[in-house]
């Protein structure tokens, strides 16, 4: 019934990858979600890290490979359509005005295209979230319109504030924390979306969608002292598993 | 209570780490140089997993408001308790106003503190471990105030089996990463016959090393990364992931360090030598 073929490799004496074909998809993606909960289900004292094509399962303890791969196995052919993904989509709000938008003025001048146009492309469609890493709670974004990829700045940043929103390349994303950062920035989120505070400190999950809006610098400020005060709630929706 | 006087080069305060955040992107720190930690609170007596103070090369000075037992393993950084030179791995006890402190570096690069009790730094996301942004900072500060947590029975056995040869060894135990089946002969011939030292860039989240093995091509999508994993970057630039690391990368993993070479790597510094052994393994997968 699975629709495909994984491999299972033994990664270091504690992990356990399985990948997926080596391509960016939403029916991969799809797949991978349902096999980490079923996975999750038998497997909860494991770390699952899911990314693009692959799962990998981290142990705490060095563990036998064989065995936990022959029932990986069995475990795969429990996934179908009818498990629920409970996938969400996340509505953000990004306030795109001056002072956050240090570098719109010359991503407009590059593409061709206006500020509004720029504004309009970028909050038209959700975005999946394909991976989680390289920083707490930063997320690999996917379907950024080609209109406005636009290459990294020659010169990163040492320091991009917390929440800024940019583009590199054909990626679009959210600084978690303020750090160094290559990315042109056209924006920034008055929410936190990762908070070590909270437990857990992140709410997106890889498989989940973005949807960034529009906001004014009122509304920034606003936002900022609700997010501050702990009573902002994000806008959710459960992403409809057939229309996948 | 202990107060510090002086932080030392870069001190922190370390447990078994924050294991089940890694899909949200959260590294799982804890001790380098885990045979050392463990051994360390064997020897002062606290339970597995307690707390304990990783020293990097220069150690800091310390006063203990309140009396107290301790332990150092480790690296070898000529403590001393005021003017009394002390030794690794045997159980001490401090009087309130006595200084701890650091002298020359001998042999090894970290060295572990463990106090009876732990340390009682906030629990942040199920650890006391330190790593910035997840707690305030990463590293002790000039006027720290550390707090000591309740004494339990104890836990250790006072002797233990730790042989501190590994302190200099170069062998790093090591099985194929992921990705080590793409490399070519010649690079994998490198792997296992170079020689390889420890470049400037060494910290809690990564050691490169300075010799590099041939360029290659190959691509990745982004995929799970662990302490240990040894990237390796188009031009051929080797980068061993510790335990700050980031929790994916887009290099291609082209072996995978044991638990304890991982340790052992711990306590090498910028021109340390080290060689990989290939573990000899069923290779059914």
């Amino acid at each position: 019934m699975n629709a495909f073929d994984l491999e299972y490799r033994s990664f270091g004496q504690m992990a356990i990858l399985i990948e997926w074909p080596p391509t960016i998809s939403e029916l991969i993606l799809e797949d991978m979600i349902r096999f980490r909960l079923i996975i999750s289900e038998h497997y909860s004292h494991y770390e699952i890290v899911p990314a693009y094509n692959s799962l990998t399962l981290i142990s705490r303890y060095p563990i036998e490979h064989s065995t936990v791969i022959d029932h990986l196995k069995s475990l795969y052919g429990k996934v179908t359509q009818r498990v629920a993904a409970k996938r969400k989509i996340w509505n953000i709000p990004v306030c795109y005005d001056p002072p956050f938008c240090m570098d719109l003025e010359a991503l407009s001048a590059s593409v061709g295209l206006s500020k509004q146009e720029i504004i309009y492309l970028h909050t038209a469609r959700p975005y999946t979230v394909y991976a989680i890493g390289f920083l707490p709670g930063f997320m690999y974004l996917g379907g950024l319109d080609e209109r406005i990829h636009f290459p990294r700045r020659e010169k990163p940043r040492l320091k991009v504030p917390r929440g800024s929103v940019g583009i590199g390349g054909q990626q679009t994303g959210i600084y978690p924390q303020e750090s160094p950062g290559g990315w042109n920035i056209i924006g920034n989120s008055p929410i936190k979306v990762f908070n070590a505070l909270n437990d857990p400190p992140c709410g997106i999950s890889v498989g989940d969608q973005i949807r960034f809006y529009a906001i004014n610098k009122d509304m920034h400020e606003l936002f900022t002292i609700q997010v501050d005060a702990g009573v902002f709630q994000i806008k959710t929706l459960e992403l409809d598993d057939q229309s996948v | 209570m202990i107060k510090v006087y002086n932080p030392g080069l870069f001190t922190t305060i370390q447990d078994k780490g924050r294991f089940g955040l890694r899909d949200k992107g959260v590294p799982i720190s804890g001790a380098m140089d885990e045979k050392a930690a463990d051994h360390a609170n064997a020897i002062a007596g606290n339970s597995v997993g307690a707390a304990v103070m990783e020293i990097t090369m220069t150690g800091p000075v310390l006063e203990f408001e309140e009396g107290c037992e301790f332990a150092i393993s480790g690296a070898l950084l000529s403590p001393q308790l005021d003017d009394q030179p002390l030794q690794n791995n045997i159980r001490y006890k401090a009087q309130p106003g006595q200084r701890l402190k650091f002298g020359r570096l001998k042999k090894g690069f970290r060295a572990y503190l463990a106090i009876k009790g732990g340390f009682d730094t906030p629990l942040v996301l199920g650890s006391r471990s330190w790593y910035y942004p997840i707690t305030p900072g990463d590293h002790l500060r000039k006027g720290d105030v550390l707090e000591v947590g309740d004494s339990e029975p104890d836990h250790g056995s006072k002797t233990s089996s730790y042989a501190e040869s590994y302190l200099s060894g170069e062998i790093l135990a090591v099985d194929p990463g992921p990705e080590y089946k793409l490399l070519s002969d010649l690079q994998k011939e490198q792997l296992h016959k170079g020689i390889f030292r420890v470049a400037h860039e060494n910290n809690r989240m990564a050691y490169q090393l300075k010799e590099k093995i041939y360029a290659h091509d190959l691509s990745i999508l982004t995929s799970a990364t662990q302490p240990g994993t040894v990237q390796c970057t188009p031009e051929g630039k080797l980068i061993i992931l510790m335990k700050d690391g980031q929790t994916t990368g887009g290099y291609p993993r082209i072996l995978q360090l044991t638990p304890e070479a991982i340790a052992r790597l711990s306590q090498k510094k910028e021109g340390d030598t080290v060689i990989f052994r290939f573990q000899l393994k069923k290779a059914a997968y």
